[in-house]
């Protein structure tokens, strides 16, 4: 004859083994839930990135004192300044080559950011929404650059007319080296001045203006 | 008498200005040579290890002696290793009223000699010139005065690069001014005449000489 308290301890007991084992399957279920949801987040996927363009590129060559228009298709942000900061990056990236027709060093990282700001200059019908770029170089860049006045003036004008083949509002450029106005690129080509970016874009026959 | 000190230094810096400045060679042909960079300011780091403030300073030595010896007289903005700001050039430039102002450069990229001409555009003469852009009265013949040099350093086999910029020192000149950048010559075959090669700098004085010979000779003409 069982006693009534091991009949009782005997229920009590099934009846936990019960409960334990319905919360354990549902513990189960919710991390296999968790474990799809990590699934889903993990970059087991290319990234979604901006869709490939056409930019222009101004490439200098020292040899010829021109500027040459090169297509490159590039992932571009939809944000201007991010935009004009990428294409900017890879025209310096050319330039870092080892076989570079326009020698400079420290490829995209050169660029620190490109600011766009409303233009200064007179406004009309054609550019009621002109916007001024303000590119901030690095001082590593400026240190490094070849001396000179063809090449200093070559690497401003490929800048300028880079942005303004790029975004066509950019009517004007300025520049900075490490978020300060600096006199000079290396010496010589004048950093203090406003340029106007479309007088630096080539002619169709190739020469600059 | 806290009015003394600034007053003093007025007078100093004029008088500094008087003493410093070239005579005025007011009335007689002159060039005014202007040796890019020099004291601080060393410029480019050229081939030969020399700095383009030496190089340039001794290439204005040596066409000052080419051009004084074919009677024309020239001013040097600096005849010492001293840093000279370039409004200061334009300066000693005016003072000396030239009738032609050469920027001498130094440059180990591109090829041969490069020319250039303020970027500004032409303005008419007057008597009163905004002192950052005072070059703009004299553009139209500063661009006649590079032609001449071209024409001259072409004869002679020089390649050259005319091509415009902005450059403090030149705008602000009150004479034709014209930026001589001397780079190595390069030809076809990959041969060079560096800037420490003796007869390629001989030639580029001797074209610029003859040049400057050329122009005294257009200004004489009615």
């Amino acid at each position: 004859m069982i006693p009534r308290y091991q009949k009782v301890l005997f229920v009590l007991l099934f009846l936990a083994s019960l409960a334990m084992g319905i919360e354990l399957w549902r513990m189960r279920d919710r991390a296999h839930q968790e474990l799809l949801a990590g699934e889903v987040s993990a970059p087991t996927s290319a990234p979604q990135v901006a869709p490939a363009v056409q930019a222009t590129l101004f490439v200098a060559s020292d040899a010829e004192n021109t500027l040459i228009p090169e297509v490159e298709s590039l992932p571009l942000p939809t944000d201007p300044s991010a935009r004009a900061r990428v294409i900017l990056g890879k025209l310096l990236d050319l330039y870092s080559t080892p076989d570079s027709s326009h020698p400079a060093p420290g490829g995209a990282a050169s660029v620190a950011h490109v600011f766009l700001l409303p233009a200064s200059g007179p406004r009309d019908s054609q550019h009621a929404d002109a916007l001024l770029a303000v590119v901030d170089l690095t001082g590593a860049f400026a240190a490094g650059h070849p001396s000179g006045l063809e090449t200093e003036a070559l690497t401003i004008q490929s800048i300028c007319a880079t942005l303004h083949a790029n975004l066509p509002r950019v009517t004007e450029v300025e520049f900075l080296v490490d978020g300060a106005q600096r006199p000079t690129l290396a010496g010589h080509a004048d950093l203090t001045r406003t340029y106007l970016a479309a007088s630096t874009v080539p002619t169709p026959e190739g020469a600059t203006p | 008498m806290r009015w003394i000190s600034p007053v003093l230094a007025v007078v100093a810096a004029v008088a500094f200005s008087a003493q410093a400045a070239p005579p005025a060679l007011a009335g007689r042909f002159a060039v005014v040579l202007d040796a890019a960079h020099g004291g601080d300011d060393t410029g480019g780091h050229l081939a030969s290890g020399q700095f383009e403030k030496a190089f340039t300073l001794a290439f204005a030595v040596r066409l000052r002696s080419l051009l004084a010896a074919r009677g024309i007289q020239v001013a040097l903005t600096r005849d010492s290793d001293v840093t000279l700001a370039p409004g200061r050039r334009a300066e000693l430039a005016n003072h000396a009223r030239a009738q032609a102002c050469l920027s001498l450069h130094a440059s180990e990229a591109g090829s041969g000699v490069h020319l250039f001409v303020s970027d500004m555009a032409p303005t008419p003469a007057a008597r009163l010139l905004p002192w950052k852009t005072a070059q703009s009265a004299w553009v139209t013949r500063s661009l006649a005065l590079a032609g001449t040099l071209n024409s001259a350093l072409g004869h002679a086999g020089v390649s050259v690069l005319l091509d415009r910029i902005a450059l403090p020192g030149i705008d602000s000149m009150t004479c034709p001014a014209v930026a001589v950048e001397i780079a190595p010559q390069r030809d076809l075959n990959r041969n060079t005449a560096g800037l420490d090669n003796a007869d390629y700098q001989a030639k580029v004085a001797d074209a610029l000489a003859a040049a400057l010979l050329e122009w005294r000779s257009e200004q004489r003409q009615p």
